[in-house]
């Protein structure tokens, strides 16, 4: 009796758990596509960097490579059919990270209608400051580079045969704007992952005192080795180590 | 000492608020800074006017009422420390000092300095203790805690529920002191038993309530004055995926 009557008045004090689905629609829920299609885009992008520094092999070793990429997984998989399974998966990631982020910036806005008078600048690092605004940035460079380096209708060469000769013509001296298009936008890239990363951690339950401390050092060891990896070619271009 | 202070004056819970400019004279650099606001009321009570409303209890720093933000800083410039527990050699005279409520939807001006924080109270209501049956208390030794465990638990539970993590907050989110009580009360065996369905329910009130989520960028834990951790955040993201994923 004593056991039964303890357990009515426990079930009485304990509202019923909201459930696995009020899990998603909540803001940690939203966190947690953040975090998971953040981390899927990073693989991407080291995977992405490493790629790139076949440049430095010569035109036919880039080339090769490029043209290899159409060819993963065969003979299973028919030619370009992984490169279109990965472009769906990373436009999948890339759609429900924005969505994630919409829905937490505009929850952010409601929950302070009227603003501090006096407001100091945030004491949070730089790159936790720019997230939002990083990565609309990044978004805005990523349609950029897909139509010059991808599609090539903005590359001088933009022949899909030879993208040894596209990134030559792209990054050319002459056309230095775009070069430095390119720099800040990977700098951008750089601080969004530099935050990114630890952040996505910490969501998916990093929560001891040296486990922060090993994943801020992840975070800026991952934002320093892409963004070396990924200026190195413009740069090489530049500079006419590459051509 | 001589202080220039800018005080958000609102009537009531419906009425605009404005920043009022008060020249304060006579200040000792030993005061607190509530003080300083018990030396203002009474020249503005002197003068007929209505004195400025704030929240203030212990004024020892333990209680959690009191809470302003002084200068764009929840609690003030000093670390560590909450507003009664502020003195005024931290200041340099004829100083000009902005104080302004929380701001947060979930914490409506009530008066003046005082917010309603009966958001917090919900949160707690939804799933911050643990049950446990009536009757002679147990004996103290009866669950051995790891001294690991009792002191990262004890780090949390001296969160004092003052809200300076929601008002420092770029999102206008409570997660901090969420979590601390997830963290407090998750580390301990006898909060074991309701640990997935605590997690959820507490944060399920947290955002019903109205509060932002969490960026990880760290404003509320440097404004904490009980220096609660970041840490403690991952302890409700931990707890919350994890009985997503178990599905309890």
């Amino acid at each position: 009796m004593v056991v039964s009557g303890t357990r009515d008045r426990a079930a009485a004090a304990t509202p019923p758990a909201p459930g696995r689905k009020a899990v998603y629609r909540s803001t940690v829920g939203a966190k947690g596509v953040m975090a998971v299609s953040g981390l899927l885009l990073l693989l991407f992008l080291v995977a992405h960097m490493a790629g790139n520094l076949k440049i430095f092999f010569g035109a036919e070793s880039f080339d090769h490579y490029a043209h290899w990429l159409r060819d993963i997984g065969a003979p299973v998989l028919p030619h370009t059919w992984y490169l279109w399974i990965q472009r769906f998966v990373l436009t999948a990631a890339l759609v429900g990270h924005a969505w994630a982020a919409t829905v937490l910036a505009l929850r952010a806005k409601r929950a302070r209608p009227v603003r501090y008078a006096h407001r100091p600048k945030v004491q949070g690092s730089y790159a936790a400051r720019t997230m939002r605004w990083g990565g609309v940035i990044i978004l805005l460079f990523l349609v950029w580079h897909l139509l010059d380096l991808t599609v090539g209708t903005v590359n001088p060469v933009g022949n899909p045969a030879t993208p040894y000769a596209n990134v030559v013509a792209g990054f050319a001296p002459s056309r230095w704007p775009v070069t430095l298009f390119y720099a800040l936008a990977v700098v951008a890239i750089g601080f969004h992952v530099r935050h990114g990363l630890f952040s996505a951690l910490r969501t998916l339950g990093q929560r001891t005192a040296k486990g922060e401390q090993r994943a801020r050092v992840a975070a800026l060891g991952f934002a320093i080795i892409l963004c070396a990896g990924f200026l190195s070619v413009p740069f090489a271009v530049l500079v006419g180590l590459v051509g | 000492m001589k202080l220039t202070l800018r005080i958000w004056r609102q009537k009531d819970r419906d009425a605009r608020g404005r920043m009022v400019a008060y020249d304060v004279d006579g200040l000792s650099a030993d005061m607190s800074f509530l003080e300083v606001l018990d030396v203002l009321n009474e020249q503005l009570t002197t003068a007929g006017d209505e004195p400025v409303a704030f929240d203030h209890d212990c004024r020892e720093g333990i209680c959690g009422a009191c809470g302003m933000v002084i200068n764009g800083v929840a609690h003030g410039p000093q670390k560590l420390t909450t507003a009664c527990q502020l003195h005024m050699r931290h200041f340099k005279d004829g100083d000009t000092i902005d104080v302004e409520p929380w701001r947060a939807r979930a914490f409506p001006v009530v008066k003046d300095l005082v917010v309603d924080r009966s958001a917090f109270d919900r949160i707690i209501q939804a799933g911050g203790y643990i049950s446990a049956p009536t009757g002679s208390a147990p004996d103290a030794h009866a669950t051995p805690v790891p001294k690991v465990d009792a002191d990262a638990a004890f780090e949390a539970a001296a969160c004092i529920g003052c809200g300076a993590c929601v008002a420092a907050c770029p999102n206008g989110s409570a997660m901090l002191f969420t979590a601390a009580k997830v963290a407090h009360l998750g580390t301990l065996p006898q909060g074991q038993p309701e640990r997935p369905s605590r997690a959820t329910s507490m944060l399920a009130a947290h955002d019903e309530a109205g509060f932002g989520g969490c960026t990880n960028t760290g404003e509320c834990t440097a404004v904490c004055p009980k220096g609660i951790p970041l840490t403690v955040i991952g302890s409700l993201n931990h707890d919350v995926l994890g009985a997503a994923v178990r599905g309890r």
